[in-house]
């Protein structure tokens, strides 16, 4: 029962994903081309920082999902009925919400998303700091001095190879 | 009967490993050498059982035994052999064999080649590998049991996905696991040491080579998958920040870290806390990633395993070794006496300042990662981070990477003198620059940010020749002289100078295909033309053809440049049988400037055939330079044999060579 379960289980995993993963053949279709070749180049700088919705992290200029040919045939119309950037995106983010947007936008629940690397890098270069100033001024073994029965060893050493030299 | 074989092999590899867990580390502590010498045989013998376990589940799959569920689900008679043999790990079961395979791989290694280490630490070592044995034995044996029966057993085989079926991704998850796993080792050594007491530059030379191994393995891994998106996927993209990809990327950021602080640690004995604290993290994301990847928490391409159980028992192993490792390292922490001091310009500092930068940049990798999940998880609300959040954080933090990447080198230890470098490195700065805005003036207007990395590539590439220059003293001595200095040099230097030019390139690479690229969509019928970046490409037309497994649509493109032909390109579209998918394979040529790119789309009413057509500056040197990295790790590891094998022998070479 269980062997059925996990076969019927796997074969409807295989199809979602298959389905997910099918190579973004042709995402920008020929006929979707706008003729003006700045405003296209404005839709495919929009496009890549729009999430297709159905896929896994595709931007819909990346995706041949439906529905991200649907994004971004919405786009190309917004831009030629003459919005800026900004208004395209505002008018695409109250359809669909933030989810869509590859880039967050900061606000109460992401500033710690946005300010973590900093955050982290500040807290890097505390440790740095810190660690690099409470070095030892010195190497130890220099503030060692020799006991009196090391420097008599020394001194003894340091004469017979005198001796040696002489003799 | 075979399957059986198999699966009883996996259950006495259990039972070796409990062993091995528990017999020498007791040993250890009560000093006795025979119990301690039971971990190495019995390292040994987990091994042959697990290759046992392991050819038992590839025979399955060679022979097509549909009786055995995993195979069922997941191959097909009429897979060619290759995919039949690589489809062994080309699912959840099979993968988390492989990866108990790769440990115990690691583990026999411990046992055979590490004779030199103290016997009770080698002990210890092998237990706590055995440790992580025993967690992943548990979960493929009670979870995920690869050969699990079905009866009746149906006549034929569900396929693996047509896209898995290619030679790059066949052998992805090898060189990823052998990196990920390969970890382990520095974590086995980083948990063992505190036991053992024994936290010096000796534990930094036995944990630097297997360091090393994984990091190569896993560079390699990487840049297969890189390399399978940029040709298979259809639209020359070779990275995506996807989860899966930070998955793999993540232990590598840290690992390489983790390389060059065990570096200062082995020579200078600095650092101690640090390292260790980055062996047991760089292994804990390992286990993250096999734990994202496994779970099917990030739905994305390579999460073929949907089965919220499992993610629970690989994240409670992972909280375990993590938390763990860290628990012991907060209690022993304390003990460690820090060691050789410098000044913050010098061969440590730059050194610091590589663990600094990297480490911030995997943490960043880590949140953008994991924040979209924590945040759906308390609030409920969804977001999405992809690639301008990962660009705007990360390139910011690799750019003075790069630019410190060739002074580090050329410090010396202690205290270096920063302008005597920087005089040294002015030539070739100054070469850099001048190419690069050549470079610019002859590509015209692009990001503005593209020529500063071209400037940096080139840097960090002539920064390396550089540095093998300056070891051999050019110019302070007469060329013969040079010449038998330049030859003579440790292959370690050789390595670092390979490993870090392989970067240099790989930057190379990465903005001319980033920033240059040049693409067309089209709608042609035969007998049309279209132009891309110089190249004239004339639509022949499309034929069906069938494959051992697929039928599949190709076009033909004949290629010529200036009206002088050049090659024939067939970019085709696939249809497989099982699991009935398509899928497109890019007809690619590679010319000395870049890759020429073509992708089929679809059959237009009209007759004619949408396609895009792409060219991509110097994309290929993306993967050239991991390949060289790859070399350059392998040629400093040819360098420490000796080391590892008779460390007296080379330490003793070593001081003989004059302090740099």
């Amino acid at each position: 029962m269980a062997v059925w379960r996990m076969l019927t289980f796997s074969l409807v995993a295989a199809l979602v994903i298959g389905a997910a993963a099918a190579p973004g053949v042709l995402a920008v279709q020929p006929d979707e081309v706008l003729s003006d070749a700045a405003l296209e180049k404005r839709a495919r700088g929009l496009s890549a920082g729009l999430r297709c919705l159905v896929c896994q992290n595709q931007s819909i200029d990346d995706s041949d999902a439906p529905l991200a040919k649907d994004l971004r045939v919405l786009v190309r119309e917004r831009l030629v009925a003459g919005d800026s950037d900004a208004q395209v995106i505002d008018y695409v983010v109250q359809r669909y919400g933030d989810f869509v947007l590859l880039k967050p936008p900061v606000n109460s629940h992401t500033l710690l998303l946005w300010i973590a690397p900093l955050l982290v890098l500040a807290a890097a270069v505390l440790i740095v700091w810190r660690g690099l100033r409470t070095q030892p001024a010195a190497p130890a073994t220099a503030t060692v001095p020799l006991s009196d029965k090391e420097q008599a060893e020394l001194d003894r050493l340091l004469k017979s190879r005198t001796d040696e030299a002489a003799g | 009967m075979i399957a059986e074989i198999g699966h009883f092999a996996l259950i006495l590899a259990l039972a070796v490993a409990l062993a091995q867990m528990t017999v020498p580390m007791w040993g250890a502590h009560v000093r006795d050498v025979r119990l301690m010498a039971i971990g190495d045989s019995a390292a040994v013998v987990q091994f042959l059982l697990l290759i046992v376990s392991f050819l038992a589940l590839s025979h399955a799959f060679v022979t097509s035994d549909f009786s055995v569920l995993n195979v069922a689900s997941n191959s097909h008679s009429e897979k060619p052999l290759i995919y039949r043999i690589s489809g062994t790990w080309g699912n959840h079961e099979g993968s988390m064999l492989l990866w108990v395979l790769i440990l115990g791989l690691f583990g026999a290694a411990v046992a055979v080649f590490g004779r030199h280490l103290p016997a009770t630490l080698r002990a210890n070592v092998l237990g706590v590998q055995a440790s992580i044995a025993v967690a992943f034995l548990l979960f493929m044996l009670f979870t995920s049991n690869p050969f699990e029966r079905v009866d009746p057993a149906p006549f034929e085989g569900r396929g693996l996905n047509p896209i898995l079926q290619d030679p790059a991704l066949a052998f992805h998850p090898p060189f990823l696991y052998a990196g990920y796993v390969g970890f382990s080792m520095a974590f086995s050594f980083a948990v063992a040491a505190p036991i053992e007491r024994r936290i010096d530059a000796a534990w930094a030379s036995w944990v630097r080579p297997w360091t090393l191994a994984a990091w190569m393995c896993l560079t390699l891994g990487i840049a297969m998958g890189s390399w399978w998106a940029y040709y298979e996927l259809g639209w020359g993209g070779w990275w995506f920040w996807d989860p899966v990809e930070n998955a793999s990327f993540m232990p590598w950021l840290a690992g390489t870290a983790l390389l060059h602080s065990a570096l200062v640690m082995e020579k200078r004995e600095a650092l101690k806390v640090w390292t260790i604290l980055l062996a047991i993290l760089t292994f804990s994301l390992s286990l993250m990633g096999t734990f994202l990847v496994r779970s099917g928490v990030l739905t994305s391409v390579h999460a073929f395993a949907v089965d919220p159980d499992r993610g629970i028992v690989i994240l409670t192993i992972m909280m375990f070794f993590t938390g763990g490792g860290l628990a012991l390292f907060a209690w022993r922490a304390g003990a460690l006496r820090q060691g050789g001091i410098f000044a913050p310009i010098s061969r440590e500092g730059s050194l610091v300042l590589n663990n600094v930068l990297l480490s911030v940049a995997c943490a960043t990798v880590l949140v953008g990662t994991l924040y979209p999940l924590a945040l759906e998880g308390i609030t409920g609300e969804k977001i999405s981070v992809g690639p301008p959040f990962f660009n705007m954080t990360f390139i910011p933090l690799m750019l003075p990477l790069l630019f410190a990447m060739p002074f580090g080198p050329l410090l010396a230890w202690k205290r270096g003198d920063v302008r005597a470098v920087a005089q040294r490195l002015g030539f070739v700065a100054g070469l850099a620059v001048l190419f690069t805005v050549i470079v610019a003036v002859m590509s015209g207007p692009g990001p503005w940010l593209a020529p500063i990395c071209v400037a940096l590539g080139l840097f960090v590439l002539l920064g390396a020749i550089t540095d093998l220059f300056t070891r051999a003293r050019f110019g302070d001595v007469s060329s013969d002289e040079f010449r038998r200095r330049i030859v003579s040099l440790p292959r370690s230097a050789y390595g670092t100078a390979l490993a870090h030019a392989g970067i240099g390139i790989m930057v190379l690479g990465i903005v001319g295909t980033s920033a240059y690229q040049t693409e067309k969509i089209v709608a042609l019928k035969p007998g049309e033309k279209a132009e891309v970046a110089g190249y004239e490409l004339l639509f022949k037309g499309i034929q069906p053809t069938k494959g051992p497994n697929y039928s599949e649509q190709i076009a033909t493109f004949e290629v010529a440049r200036n009206g002088a032909p050049v090659t024939t390109l067939l970019p085709s579209k696939r249809l497989y049988n099982a699991p009935p998918q398509p899928t497109t394979e890019a007809g690619i040529y590679a010319a000395w400037t870049g890759d020429l790119y073509i992708a089929l789309g679809d059959e237009q009413p009209s007759g004619a055939v949408a396609m895009r057509l792409y060219f991509h500056p110097f994309v290929r040197l993306i993967w050239l330079g991991s390949v060289i990295m790859f070399i350059g790790g392998m040629i400093s590891l040819s360098d420490r044999r000796l080391r590892v094998g008779a460390p007296q022998r080379a330490r003793a070479r070593a001081s003989a060579v004059p302090a740099e």
